[in-house]
């Protein structure tokens, strides 16, 4: 039996917990940049964009998401490292691993060590740093977020998992290629509107831009008409893990990301428009073929109805949603997961525009990890970041258009489904 | 004299299967099955289990046609001009299992059909790094 949306036991945090500012690092491939730096450049935004300012002494601890900087650039132990870059040793801060949810549970971390009454200023944030590696190396330590006795051994790959999902997807429903690839196509619109994105620019933009090249080039142009036509092109768009294409994973990417997180008492102190914390979950579960279903994450699930329990709200009263569209077919299913829709009328919604920027549940508006880029510890994150914007009204081009936005969700997938965080963020 | 009852962990689950044998566990209190050789039931925690030897009979539940590969596999000559398949197995017994599925043409998933009949396959079993792996029943 699937978990129930509306079973989880009510939990509530010890005291309110506010967002109070947000910073973000450019997302994308940066050859020189280590983590250390990139996650410098999100606090700088942080510290920047600060409506009222902090002294960095008065910050009390951090929780940092990060895969795995080991394997990706040699380098473990990293949270006192960037507590050093960013001038706030002795101040404690510890590194949280939960594969692609590690910034998600990074944020949980620091929400708990508020609401436990110990600490009243707490940072939390992700980073990875992820093109050191070729492709082949970081298929690796991707697929090293899977189980490495019974699963990698028999072939599956990160993508490769997913491709089955989608499979077992498509069988029981009506699902089909040209869904996931809306997918992406959607998500690429929103992160032509975000300038942090890695993909800053729409297929269609992207699609000319390299037959304006080929032209340039005086070689044979491709005859695309639409982004469904270059998608279709198995040389513009070659097979990863059947059924999924390059462009329907996210791709590689450098980046980091970082909020400011204090007790509600105290948020004015800092800015006059705060985001709560109104809920937060989170669950565990198990790999794919020990899963009780093939088309739906029980961990995202379990702790959507956590986090709809705390905050007292349901799948229908969420206005804006950052979910984690690691490859297009997730997207489906977080859709389908956290009760926006039917499980199976995901891929129909797709096809309404009912997720796109205008429609009635905007999904990913950041771009999502397709456009916006996954560098995996920074996601959660990043995500919470989107709906702090949205919330606040500040979300320039890409801002949904709800004037009475009030309430947006954030979904975090680790590995397939091993872990999942669900944040609720209220407006203040 | 009886042989010492192996270890229930994957060291043990890769000798059977290099002997041949698919062997999982079940649980002596609850009867739950798995397909992992596991040395708790993770249903009833009881360490009480025991070897279950699964007969190898199966059906293809999900797969995908992996074109991006590991580096294990690429060693093996994959890659994006030569694709394999896995899949997630429903066995005969119950429990479902990850695998290899070999003799079906991964360059054409379409010819590749869930809910097919499947048996454990043991002749390209890598003697360094065993997997279990299914073909065509
Ligand atoms: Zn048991």
């Amino acid at each position: 039996m699937a978990t129930s949306l509306t079973s989880a036991k009510r939990r509530q945090l010890g005291r309110p917990v506010s967002i109070v500012g947000a910073g973000m690092s450019r997302f994308g491939a940066f050859r020189d940049k280590t983590s250390r730096d990139l996650f410098v450049e999100a606090f700088q935004d942080l510290l920047e964009h600060l409506d009222q300012g902090i002294d960095v002494a008065d910050i009390e601890c951090g929780y940092i998401g990060n895969y795995s900087a080991d394997l990706f650039e040699g380098q473990g132990h990293t949270a006192p490292i960037l507590a050093d870059w960013l001038g706030m040793t002795p101040t404690p801060v510890t590194r949280i691993e939960n594969a692609c949810a590690s910034s998600g549970s990074a944020l949980r971390e620091g929400v708990m060590a508020i609401a436990s009454g110990m600490y009243d200023v707490v940072l939390v944030g992700g980073v990875e740093k992820m093109t050191n590696l070729p492709t082949e190396g970081v298929t690796d330590v991707l697929a090293s977020a899977a189980d490495g006795l019974y699963e990698v051994p028999a072939g599956l790959t990160f993508p490769g998992i997913y491709g089955a999902l989608a499979k077992a997807h498509m069988d029981r429903y009506e699902t089909n290629l040209s869904h996931l690839l809306k997918v992406g196509i959607k998500n690429h619109n929103n992160g032509a509107l975000n300038p942090k994105a890695q993909f800053n620019a729409s297929l269609r933009d992207m699609l000319e831009r390299r037959k304006a090249r080929a032209e340039q080039q005086g070689g044979p142009v491709p005859d695309w008409r639409d982004e469904m036509d270059f998608l279709n092109d198995a040389r513009a768009n070659p097979w990863i893990a059947w059924p999924l294409r390059l462009y329907d994973c996210a791709p590689i990417t450098d980046g980091a990301s970082c909020v400011l997180l204090v007790a509600a008492e105290i948020a004015a102190n800092f800015t006059d428009k705060p985001v709560h914390i109104a809920g937060t979950g989170q669950a565990s579960g198990r790999p794919l073929h020990d899963a009780e279903e093939l088309t739906s994450l029980s961990a995202a699930r379990e702790a959507a109805a956590q986090a709809y329990a705390m905050a007292g709200v349901a799948p229908q009263d969420i206005q804006v949603a950052e979910v984690h569209d690691c490859f297009t077919i997730a997207e489906i299913i977080a859709t389908e997961d956290l009760g926006f829709f039917e499980p199976g009328a995901g891929p129909r919604a797709v096809d309404e525009g009912r997720t796109a920027l205008h429609g009635d549940r905007p999904i990913n508006t950041s771009g999502g990890l397709k456009a916006k880029g996954h560098p995996v510890g920074a996601s959660g994150v990043a995500q919470v970041i989107e709906t702090f914007h949205q919330l606040r009204g500040e979300a320039g081009p890409r801002q949904v258009p709800n004037p009475n936005l009030e309430l947006g969700l954030t979904h975090n997938v680790g590995g397939t489904g091993g872990t999942c965080v669900v944040n609720i963020l209220r407006r203040g | 004299m009886t042989e010492e009852p192996r270890e229930f962990n994957a060291a043990s689950f890769y000798a059977y299967l290099k002997e041949g044998q698919f062997m999982g566990v079940r649980c002596r209190s609850c009867g739950k099955l798995s397909a992992e050789a596991r040395p708790m039931c993770p249903a009833c925690h009881s360490r009480e289990v025991e070897w279950f030897r699964f007969s190898g009979q199966g059906q293809l539940s999900a797969f995908t046609c992996i074109s991006v590969v590991p580096a294990a596999l690429a060693e093996k000559g994959y890659g994006r001009n030569n694709p394999y398949c896995s899949g997630i197995v429903t066995l005969a017994e119950g429990p479902r299992i990850s695998a290899r599925i070999l003799g079906v043409d991964a360059a054409s998933p379409q010819t590749i059909a869930t809910g097919m009949n499947l048996a454990l396959a043991l002749e390209d079993l890598d003697e360094d790094k065993p997997a279990l792996a299914f073909g065509p029943a």
